[in-house]
This record gives C-alpha cells, sequence and structure tokens, in this order.
C-alpha cells in the first residue's frame, strides 16, 4: 500500500477532505468514499465515458484521473445537476423523449450533455453526435438521446428567449 | 356515482395500458444518479475479491505460491482450486451439461482463464496482491481453429473427459468433439437437392462477437453464519435459476438463499450464465464470513465471460430454375471454446437453429451441428437473440442472396416468391416448428414501396455504370432482410433450463383503496418492465399503470421464474401477467355482483369497471371492488384481491420484420456510410410503441456494430486481440445512423394479448441487413460471400480481391 | 491509450496503478528536480490518457509522478512576429477554442478535433501528445509537416530539437530521460492545409493519416511540406514528397508523384486495423485526398 495524503475536493457544492492513496481513481473516490454512485465505471481505458465528471468545468473521464490530480478541484456529477424537486431540464428531456432504456451511461450521458449546452447552446444535431462521442451507450443507439438533448436546447433557449 | 363522465374515451387514456406510449417509470432514479446497480451496493466489512488469470490459452499449471500474496496486509484469503476442491467446487456444471473449472486444475485452457481468487479489505491492496501471486506454466500446443481441433493429431484440450465417448448430447467422435446435433431428414433433402435444378453452395462464417453491455458481471456475495443465510445480489438475468444451482452446488437449502438481481446496465445474454466468479464470492463469503464482492473489468468481460457465435456455416440450398426453393442443408462446426458453456434450454445444444428456414416455404430440410472444444473463452450466449437464431437468419438470408446471385435473380423477388404465405399459417416448418402467425408479403411490400426499392436499384445500375466509366469510386449497396424469430421459450414440455421448466410467472396484489403491485419471474435489463408491465395489467384489470408497482429480481419475494433473455419476458411473463390479471377480474366480477346485487353473469367488463347488462348506469370500478374486497364480509368470497399466474406457453411466438439498408461504400478505403435505414418490425400486439421503438434503434446499433466490425478474434497462440474498447467496436453518436422504423401488426394466436416480443429482432434482422449491403454492393462485379465483420480492411479486401484497385 | 496495446500478452490486470509518490511541484524548476533525483524512476504527467491506461495495466512502472498541472510556464498559446509558440501542457480542447491559434494555424485545430474524443481532449494535451513517441499520436506528424521546434529542459538549461529530429523509434526520442519537453513553435504556415485522417471510429488511432501544408503563387506550387502518421514506428516526414510538388501546377500527375514518394517513405506495420498492404494502399488514397485538400485552399 502507497502512502496516504490529503485530499481536499468540492464536490456539488460541497467541500470534502479525504486522506487517499495517490493512485486511488476518482471514479471511485466519488462512488466509494463520496457515495455518489450515479457515475459509474465501464470500461477502464476512458473509452465508454460511464464515468463522465465535470472537473474544474471540463468534461472528463473520472476512471483515468488519480485521486491526486484531483486534489484541490471543483468536481459536479449527475447528484449535482437536479434534485428531485427540481430535475434539470436534460434529465427531464431524457425521460420525455426515452433517452435512456438500461440506465447505465445515462449519469455520464447527462453530465456530458450538460458541458456541451454550456460550450454550445444551440447544437446542430451533428454537433451533438460529435459533442457526445466520448460517450457510449449500448440500449438506445442514440437517436433519442440525441433528440433529447437537441430538446432540452430547444427548451433552454426559449425560456432564455421568453425571459429577455 | 352514476355520473357517465369521464367517457369512455377519458376513462381508457387514464389508465396508459396497452398501446400507450407511456414513458417509462423507471427514468426518474436512472436520469438522477440514483439508479441501484450491483457495485452500488456498499455492506458494513464487505471485502474485495479478484482474479488472477491465465496469460497463456493452453498451458500446465505446474504451481502456485500465493504466500507472498497472502503476507500482504490487507489480504484475507487467496484461493485456489486446490482449496475448492475439499467442496467439490473447483469444477461447476455449465447450462449445457458440460462441466468448467472454477480455478485451474492443473491447466488453464483459454486466455483469461480464473486461476486464483484474491480476496482483500479493498481494490487497490487485491490488484498488488494478484502481482505477487506466482503461478508456473508450461505451454502446451495451442488450437483456436475448429477444423484444426477436429484433426487426428491434434492437441487433447479436455484431459478431465478422456475415454469418454459421450456427452450431454449423444456420441463424441473426437478427443476435441463435443456433440452433434442433428434435426430434419438429411437423406431426404440431399435427395431433393441432388436432383434440383439449380444448387447454391456456400459457407457461411458468423464470427465470435461478445454482448459487451456496459455494465460487466459481478455479484455481492453475503453469508450471514448467525441466520443462516446466504444472500447474493448480481447481475443475473436468470435469478431464480442462479439461486437453484446455488442452493444445489453448495448444498445450502434454497429457502436460506435470497439472490437479488439489482438495476442492471444491460445484459444481452452475457448476464445469463453461471460464472466463476459467483462461486468464488459466495465461497469466500463463506470462508470469511464477510460480503465479498466481485465485479469484473472489462478486459475480463471480454476476455472471459460469454463469447456469442463463432459459426461455420456450410449450406446448400436448391431451387427450381425459375426461383421455387426446393431443399436446404446445412452443417455447422460449432466452435465453443474450451468448455461447453452455451446458455441453451437443455434439449437444444443448438439453440432454435431450426428458423434455419427461415421465412420461407422450404419443402425438405437438414441441419447437422458438430460442437468443437478449443482454447478460447467458453460461452455461446444469444447476444441480443433467441438462441442461436441469429445465426440462423444470417445464415439463410445470406443463402437467399447466394441463390438469387446463382438464379440471376433479383434478391428481393426471390425472397417473395417463396414466402410462407398468409393463409398457410399456422405453419409446420420441414424442422418442425409451427409458426403461430405472419403476412410476410404485406410486410415485404410495404418496406419496398417505403424505400422506392426500383428506384434504388436504378441508381444502383447508374452507379456501377458510373463507376465502370471511371467516375466515382464509390459504390452501393442496397442491403435485403426478411427474417423470422422464435422467441419466448418455452413450452415446457420441451424446453427447460437445468431441469427447470421454461415457464414464467406473475404476482398480482390489490390494495384496498385501488393501487397495486406485480411481482414476476423476469428481470428488466433496461427493457422497461416496469412500465410495459404495468401497462398489460392495467388494460387487463381497470387501474391506471401509474396505480402499479412491477417488482423483479428479488428471489425472497418473486415468484419463480426462468429471467429475462431469449426475448421472452413479454411472450412468457406477459402471458403470465395477463392471466394473472384475468384471475384478479373473476374474483372482482363475484365481488361487484354481490355488491350490486345481480347475478355475475349478468355484469360485463367496461375498460375500468364492471357494468350491469344493458344498465350502463348501474356499475362498480376496479377501485371500488378492490377497497369491498377487504371491508366486506361477502358470502362464499374470501377476503382480499390476489393472484398468481404460472403460464406455460403452448407454444413458441415468430416476430418478423422487413429491413432496408442502403449504403455507400468507398472502394478505396473500405469505409461505408449508411444512407438508409429502414426497419419494419411485426411483434404482434405493440404494448408500448416508444420503447418498441427504442428497442428497435438499440438492436440496430448492435447490428451495425457487429457486422461492421465488433469481434472476439485471437491470433495463432491464443492472445485475444480485442480485450479493451479500443479495439472491440462499440460504435459512438457518430458511427451511428439514422433509422426509419414501421410497423405491421400480426397478433400471436396463442398469446393472450398476441404480443409476440420485439427485443432481438432488430439485431437477428439488422445483421444480415448490414452484411448484405456490403455483399450487394460488389455483385455487379462477382461477389458471392465475404465474412463478416466488414471492417474497413476487409471491405477494402473484397475490392482488392476483385480487381477494382486497377 | 496505447497504440499497440493488443500486441502484449495480457491475463487478469486490474487496472489499478501499483502505488507512487505523487509531487505537484509550482515552477519547472520543482519539476526538474524531482526528475532529478529520482531519474528513471520518476515520470511526468501531462493528460494522463497515454500514461494512466498504462500504469493501471501495469505496463509502466512509476515510482514518482509529477503532475504538471499547477506549473503556468508551460500554458499557454502565443502568437507573435509570424511565430506560434505553444505551451507544452496547453490542451487540445483549448488550441481548438483559440481564435488565435485557429487563424494563425487553422491545421491544428483541423488535427486536434480527430483527436479522441471531446472528454479526452479536455485532458490531452499538445506536449504530452507530442512528447511521449507514442507512433499513434497525430501531433507529431503535424509537427514534422510544420516543421516546429520542441523546447526540452533539463538540468543544464534548455536546448532546441526540431520536431523532425525528434523521433528515433516507437516511444524513443531525443528528450532525455532528466528532460521535460516545456513548449513547441513554429512558423505560423501560410497557404493551404489539411489534416487528413482514416479511423475505425471516434477514439481509434489512424489507420493512416497525413499532414499537409503548401503555399502556390502564379499557379504554381511554391512550398509543401508532407508527413504522415502512424505509418511507421515514427512519425514519417517526407521531404521528397513535398519536392515533387513544388514548381508543379498541382495537377493529377504531380500529386501522383507525390503520394509515391511519401507511401515509398512508410513502413506501416499489421494490426486490429488491417495488415501492411491495406495500410500501404489506404495511405496514397489518405495522402492524396490531403494533397487535394490542402491545394484547394491554397
Amino acid at each position: 500500500m502507497g502512502k496516504k495524503m490529503q485530499i481536499a475536493l468540492t464536490v456539488n457544492g460541497e467541500a470534502h477532505e479525504l486522506l487517499a492513496e495517490p493512485r486511488e481513481l476518482l471514479i471511485y473516490v466519488l462512488r466509494e468514499r463520496l457515495n455518489l454512485t450515479g457515475p459509474h465505471a465501464g470500461c477502464e481505458t476512458s473509452h465508454c465515458g460511464a464515468c463522465t465528471v465535470e472537473m474544474n468545468g471540463k468534461s472528463v473521464k473520472s476512471c483515468t484521473v488519480f485521486a491526486a490530480q484531483a486534489n484541490g478541484a471543483t468536481i459536479t456529477t449527475i447528484e449535482g445537476l437536479g434534485s428531485p424537486d427540481s430535475l434539470s431540464v436534460l434529465q427531464q428531456s431524457f425521460r420525455e423523449h426515452h433517452g435512456l432504456q438500461c440506465g447505465y451511461c445515462t449519469p455520464g450521458m447527462i453530465t456530458r450533455a450538460h458541458r456541451l449546452l454550456q460550450e454550445n447552446p444551440d447544437p446542430t444535431e451533428e454537433e451533438v453526435r460529435f459533442g457526445i462521442s466520448g460517450n457510449l451507450c449500448r440500449c438506445t443507439g442514440y437517436q433519442n438521446i440525441v433528440k433529447a438533448i437537441l430538446a432540452a436546447a430547444a427548451t433552454i433557449n426559449g425560456a432564455k428567449e421568453a425571459a429577455e | 356515482m352514476n355520473d357517465l363522465t369521464p367517457t369512455p374515451q377519458e376513462r381508457t387514456a387514464k389508465l396508459k395500458g396497452l398501446g400507450t406510449s407511456r414513458k417509462r417509470v423507471e427514468d426518474a432514479r436512472f436520469t438522477q444518479g440514483k439508479g441501484n446497480y450491483v457495485d452500488d451496493i456498499k455492506m458494513p466489512g464487505m471485502l474485495h475479491g479478484d482474479f488472477v488469470r491465465s496469460p497463456y490459452a493452453h498451458a500446465r499449471v505446474k504451481s502456485i505460491n500465493a504466500d507472498a500474496a497472502r503476507a500482504l496486509p490487507g489480504v484475507i484469503a487467496v484461493l485456489t482450486a486446490a482449496d475448492l476442491a475439499p467442496l467439490n467446487l473447483h469444477w461447476m456444471p455449465t447450462l449445457a451439461g458440460d462441466r468448467q473449472m472454477v480455478l485451474a486444475d492443473g491447466k488453464v485452457l483459454f486466455q483469461g482463464q480464473e486461476v486464483a481468487f484474491v480476496v482483500a479489505t479493498d481494490r487497490y491492496v487485491c490488484a498488488d496482491a494478484i502481482e505477487l501471486v506466482e503461478v508456473d506454466y508450461e505451454e502446451l500446443p495451442v488450437v483456436t481453429d475448429p477444423f484444426k481441433a477436429l484433426e487426428p493429431g491434434a492437441p487433447v484440450l479436455r484431459e478431465d473427459l478422456a475415454g469418454q465417448t459421450s456427452g450431454a448430447h449423444g456420441a463424441r467422435r473426437h478427443h476435441n468433439h463435443i456433440f452433434l446435433w442433428e434435426t430434419g431428414d438429411e437423406a431426404a433433402t440431399n435427395q431433393v437437392i441432388e436432383a434440383a435444378e439449380v444448387v447454391a453452395e456456400e459457407m457461411i462464417y458468423y464470427h465470435r462477437v461478445h454482448p459487451c453491455p456496459l455494465e460487466t458481471c459481478g455479484c455481492v456475495a453475503s453469508m450471514d453464519k448467525v441466520n443462516g443465510k446466504l444472500t447474493v445480489f448480481g447481475t443475473f438475468q436468470a435469478p431464480h435459476v442462479v439461486r437453484t444451482v446455488a442452493s444445489l452446488l453448495s448444498g445450502i437449502e434454497e429457502h436460506n438463499i435470497r439472490v437479488v438481481s439489482p438495476d442492471i446496465g444491460g445484459g444481452f445474454g452475457n448476464k445469463v450464465g453461471v460464472y466463476p466468479g459467483y462461486v468464488c464470492s459466495i465461497v469466500a463469503s463463506i470462508v470469511t464470513g464477510k460480503p465479498v464482492k466481485w465485479i469484473e473489468d472489462r478486459m475480463d468481460n471480454l476476455m472471459a465471460t460469454a463469447f456469442a457465435r463463432d459459426y461455420w456455416m456450410k449450406g446448400r440450398i436448391s431451387a427450381t430454375k425459375d426461383g421455387r426453393i426446393t431443399g436446404l442443408h446445412c452443417h455447422v462446426t460449432a466452435d465453443h471454446g474450451a468448455f461447453d458453456a452455451c446458455a441453451d434450454p437443455t434439449r437444444f445444444p443448438a439453440g432454435f437453429f431450426h428458423i434455419c428456414t427461415g421465412s420461407y416455404d422450404i419443402p425438405v430440410a437438414y441441419v447437422g451441428v458438430d460442437g468443437v472444444y478449443t482454447n478460447k473463452a467458453p460461452g455461446g450466449v444469444a447476444y441480443r437473440c433467441s438462441f442461436r437464431v441469429t445465426e440462423a437468419a444470417y445464415f439463410i438470408e445470406r443463402m437467399i442472396e447466394v441463390l438469387a446471385i446463382e438464379l440471376g435473380m433479383d434478391a428481393a423477388e426471390l425472397r417473395s416468391k417463396n414466402f410462407i404465405r398468409k393463409d398457410q399459417f399456422p405453419y409446420t416448418s420441414a424442422l418442425g416448428w409451427e409458426y403461430d402467425s405472419g403476412d410476410y408479403h404485406t410486410a415485404w411490400d410495404k418496406a419496398l414501396a417505403a424505400v422506392d426499392y426500383a428506384g434504388l436499384r436504378r441508381e444502383q445500375a447508374d452507379r456501377v455504370a458510373a463507376f465502370r466509366r471511371g467516375e466515382t469510386r464509390k459504390l452501393l449497396g442496397i442491403g435485403l432482410t426478411h427474417f423470422t424469430e422464435i422467441v419466448g421459450a418455452g413450452p415446457v414440455k420441451n424446453c427447460d433450463i437445468l431441469g427447470m421448466g421454461m415457464f414464467d410467472s406473475c404476482e398480482i396484489r390489490i390494495h384496498p383503496t385501488g393501487s397495486a403491485i406485480a411481482r414476476l419471474g423476469t428481470i428488466s435489463q433496461g427493457q422497461g418492465h416496469a412500465t410495459t408491465f404495468a401497462q398489460i395489467l392495467a388494460t387487463e384489470i381497470g387501474l391506471p399503470a401509474d396505480s402499479i408497482t412491477i417488482e423483479e429480481g428479488d428471489t425472497d419475494t418473486a415468484p419463480y421464474g426462468l429471467g429475462t433473455y431469449g426475448s421472452r419476458s413479454t411472450p412468457v411473463a406477459g402471458a403470465a401477467t395477463a392471466m394473472a390479471g384475468r384471475k384478479i377480474r373473476a374474483k372482482a366480477q363475484m365481488i361487484a355482483a354481490w355488491l350490486l346485487e345481480v347475478h355475475d353473469g349478468d355484469l360485463e367488463w367496461d375498460i375500468d369497471r364492471f357494468v350491469v347488462k344493458g344498465a350502463p348506469e348501474r356499475f362498480k370500478t376496479m377501485k371500488d371492488i378492490a377497497y369491498a374486497a377487504y371491508h366486506n364480509a361477502i358470502p362464499g368470497i374470501e377476503p382480499g384481491l390476489e393472484a398468481v399466474s404460472y403460464y406455460d406457453p403452448p407454444n413458441m411466438t415468430y416476430p418478423f420484420g422487413a429491413y432496408v439498408c442502403v449504403m455507400e461504400i468507398d472502394v478505396d478505403t473500405g469505409t461505408h456510410e449508411v444512407r438508409q435505414f429502414y426497419a419494419l418490425d411485426d411483434c404482434g400486439t405493440r404494448i408500448n410503441p416508444m420503447i418498441i421503438e427504442g428497442q428497435v434503434h438499440g438492436g440496430l446499433t448492435e447490428a451495425l456494430a457487429i457486422a461492421m466490425g465488433q469481434e472476439i478474434a485471437y491470433d495463432g497462440i491464443g492472445n485475444c486481440k480485442n480485450s479493451t474498447l479500443m479495439d472491440f467496436f462499440l460504435p459512438t453518436a457518430v458511427e451511428t445512423p439514422h433509422y426509419t422504423t414501421d410497423h405491421t401488426e400480426t397478433p400471436s394466436p396463442h398469446h393472450p394479448i398476441g404480443a409476440k416480443g420485439v427485443g432481438e429482432s432488430p439485431n437477428v434482422g439488422g445483421v444480415p441487413a448490414f452484411s448484405n449491403a456490403v455483399h450487394d454492393a460488389f455483385r455487379a462485379f462477382g461477389l458471392r460471400q465475404a465474412h463478416m465483420p466488414h471492417d474497413h480492411w476487409r471491405i477494402w479486401k473484397i475490392a482488392n480481391q476483385l480487381g477494382l484497385h486497377g | 491509450m496505447s497504440n499497440v496495446l493488443w500486441q502484449h500478452r495480457l491475463g487478469g490486470e486490474q487496472m489499478i496503478a501499483a502505488a507512487f509518490e505523487y509531487h505537484r511541484p509550482a515552477h519547472l524548476k520543482g519539476a526538474l528536480g524531482v526528475l532529478a533525483e529520482y531519474g528513471d524512476d520518476a515520470r511526468v504527467l501531462a493528460g494522463g490518457h497515454s500514461l494512466i491506461p498504462m500504469m493501471k495495466l501495469r505496463m509502466a512502472s512509476v515510482g514518482h509522478l509529477i503532475d504538471l498541472q499547477d506549473i503556468a510556464e508551460l500554458k499557454g498559446i502565443r502568437v507573435a512576429g509570424g511565430r506560434v509558440t505553444i505551451g507544452a501542457m496547453t490542451t487540445q480542447h483549448e488550441m481548438i477554442a483559440s481564435t488565435e491559434l485557429s487563424s494563425a494555424a487553422p491545421v491544428i485545430a483541423e488535427a486536434a478535433v480527430q483527436i479522441a474524443d471531446p472528454q479526452v481532449r479536455y485532458m490531452g494535451t499538445l506536449g504530452g501528445n507530442v512528447a511521449n513517441g507514442d507512433p499513434g499520436n497525430d501531433m507529431p506528424g503535424l509537427m514534422q509537416c510544420l516543421d516546429a521546434t520542441f523546447t526540452l529542459a533539463g538540468p543544464d538549461g534548455t536546448r532546441e530539437v526540431a520536431a523532425r529530429d525528434f523521433y528515433h523509434s516507437a516511444y524513443v526520442t531525443a528528450r532525455g530521460d532528466d528532460e521535460i519537453l516545456t513548449r513547441i513553435s513554429f512558423a505560423a504556415p501560410k497557404g493551404g492545409y489539411a489534416y487528413e485522417k482514416q479511423k475505425r471510429k471516434i477514439g481509434d488511432y489512424a489507420t493512416a493519416a497525413c499532414a499537409v501544408q503548401v503555399t502556390m503563387a502564379g499557379g504554381k506550387v511554391t512550398s509543401a511540406s508532407i508527413a504522415m502518421t502512424n505509418l511507421s514506428d515514427t512519425p514519417i516526414f517526407s521531404a521528397a514528397a513535398g519536392a515533387a510538388l513544388v514548381g508543379t501546377s498541382g495537377d493529377a500527375a504531380a500529386v501522383k508523384a507525390a503520394v509515391t514518394a511519401a507511401v515509398a517513405a512508410i513502413n506501416p506495420t499489421g494490426d486490429n486495423r488491417g495488415p501492411a498492404e491495406f495500410k500501404r494502399h489506404v495511405a496514397g488514397i489518405i495522402i492524396g485526398r490531403a494533397i487535394m485538400r490542402a491545394l484547394s485552399r491554397a
């Protein structure tokens, strides 16, 4: 076992400090120490994107980030994107458009889509497909995921226009 | 009370029953990251287990030294075959009547095979300990080719079977031979083919692939030594069968074992079988008295669990000169890997490969399947298909294309000419199964019209001409498929798994205030059972689907069932649900009669209520009746409102469909683009169109992966070449095309609600559609057969061998 | 993730790295100090998407990991005096998003968007991509095309190595074990450009890829630079291919001659993407398309 180090993380707005080996993987720190089991491990080689979380404003695959690298980081997981009383537009849109089946890729997919819409609020279908191409889904064939993200963008943009 | 509003339409709409695109009830937790998958389970004191695996495909294990591993702080135990042997658990029975090493017993037979099981306090220590286990291997000659495995001098793989001249499925004629399974009339078939005007002969290979659900396999086993109860949470597509097997293997009485399938992150057949990880976790928990978690990583998953296909199908099909098919002969060399761990009903070692006569009226046919051992991972599961059905569909849909070439005939016309006609149903095929219903010509004509088939053929001819003139380097392929599946296993008289008949079950409790819970023997892995089974019930019992909870997967509470795979949930458990609902309704009718003071025969069912015939203002809703069942003392009727149904299906169901794939192929680079994909599915009665469409999208994408790049391949010394998602092709949103879905609706006559199942159709039909498109693009240049996967290199190779690179 | 993973004999990898000591220096000097202290046993970590999977597979053994993320002097894009300078820790995502870079050297973004996937591009850096010597990486070939210069800092100060001289064989480069690649610079390219890549899917390395920069004047090609990715155990710059274009009008015969010269310089090996003969053929097609696209933009 290696030496442990103090690691500070702000996750979904909450500050955490924990003692961890540097080699521990962010995905397991989140899942096993902070009990945030939304992000999932799917491939361990950064191909599937099920472990996607947001770290310092970037979508990252938390299976390929050491705990030590995340020290000091601000992280958002699916659990931080909405609450049972106020689901995010994307969460609602995935349900509305049947953008999920087994649900295993869903947290990573929505977390990624969230960042995509932050950076490109009005994407084309092609941009959505390219923007989620780091996230694999085995169930949906992506048709309804793409639909859900485009619909969410339209809803968010519609609400913005209405507010202006 | 006697107000006739809401209207019947409003009452029906409120139920969200059959035919409604009801939104899924599962989604709330999944979209918020609150699913509960097996790796989310955390128990006090839980240990972490994982395997030392073999880097060799065939080797003698001379010694295992785990001293250094055991000495590492945090390591609790290292199990080897020697530790399991006294419990007789170093080997386990497979679903196919063979046996499989749980941990290497003297030798290893495939790369990635389980050699030792390390149990430690956490995953990090466990990983370090695995590196410290020293295994001394002596390499043995490797056989990865099933044809070579059957040669006289081939290395002996299964030394444990030495001298055994017969196995679970009859005679073994060679030390690496497992069985020969035959069906149909070979003599008659040969006679017809030899006398035929036209014969097409071809070897069709359906390569080795893997279901690769995004969640790998795993479990948490927890032996509570105080009350003697074993609980196992795991990725089980058939939890009840797992309980029975666990009881038989461990000697723990079945009532003391609780098996729970929590949320499952996709199965596709990968999670039907029993794996060494389950056995080792259970043993480790019994030994340590603590919960033990074992979760595969992706490499373990791809290298060691449940491959699918690997069927070499040699076909001969005969016809008259004008294209009337007269006979079909098929011999399969089936590569089963190191152990025969196929997940098939006991009496069907090649599953329902009988469906290889497809959608066609073929008078005589024969199939022989030779199962063979090789130094490859065991498995042979039904990856998003009923047992060996996708192999059969691919085989016949390729043979039809080859025959069309032989005849010089359009492949759509050839199909149409040979379809089983609507008036022939129920139709008994040459291989002995009774197709329940179908209307193939209607579906086919609709599909061809939808894509403007004639126009596509004209465009293709123009393209070929332009290519020959040197004006383009792209070819156009039109991939046709008309598939028929055989799903919904199955009738107990001929279908069982480890002796358990393949019925399924539903148990319903109606609560006093008019809501309900129903429990089933199946388990959803993304199919949306909690949504759709509630819809079946809503229509049957007249309570809103939103007021019905569906529960599956906990053997302590759910009725016994054989699980979810082979598109059997809707045909079998769906039928049980409807039948249990009808039992509820029958009792409700008696209660309503008593409440309304009429004879029960004077009542009729109307959406959500019983109405006195001829007096529509006199009725009792199911909600009223539910309350009465718990409130009133009704003479001759027990209190409460519950029912259970165990449904033994009288027959299989036979979904079908017509698919057309239009593909552009770059001759120089071997790349492709799917320009159009049209999928017409007929799954009988449609329960939830939204979910059906979602299933079709997903299945087509898995078919795309299989046809266009996915494979589990081995090099000459048995190294698996595709053990990560870098090299094992799962398409992203960028590689996935658009799909157009369509349907016809031909209900099953024997299913209570006429439903046939749909989850696997798009995979079964999709693979030949994509593959036929590739073949079709090169038909004008002389291509007959090129094996999948059609990745860039292999498409390039077709063009190269046809001399198209100048 | 390594380009050549499948060729290794695998079995039971745990996907958990061996224990290591972690260092996160705030300055380059500190990083060089750790490197000097631990020698072979230390490795620098940029985005980590090549190194971490190798560590998880225990194919890379690292006693001391030096995370460069806090070193400000390794970041940033500067375009000045006709020269582009990019800090080694600049991510692919930052390069794609930089309007300054996109106008000075649009070929960078064209190549960068073809690397891996969005998440990996947020983490993956230019320095990591060029420094580790994986022949599958896209930026080394592109940097050879641009005739970039790599700046290496070591215990005795800094030195510069041309990208075209940097790569010796797979994973073997001109960088010493005690050096850190700090920045990449090149003259802002002029004229037409293209980065053409064939891959099996998003996230894959190239079956064949090619970077081209060309300039034209008066209907004649005045300069041409052509380099290729994943077609040998190093990136391949083909001076002969460029020379075959210069002085021509960029007509079909000239393109064909350039392709022939470029293909003569490669030495692909078979892998899961296909055998060498396939790659050689596809390389010819991809090189031809890259040249044509670059010419069309010149």
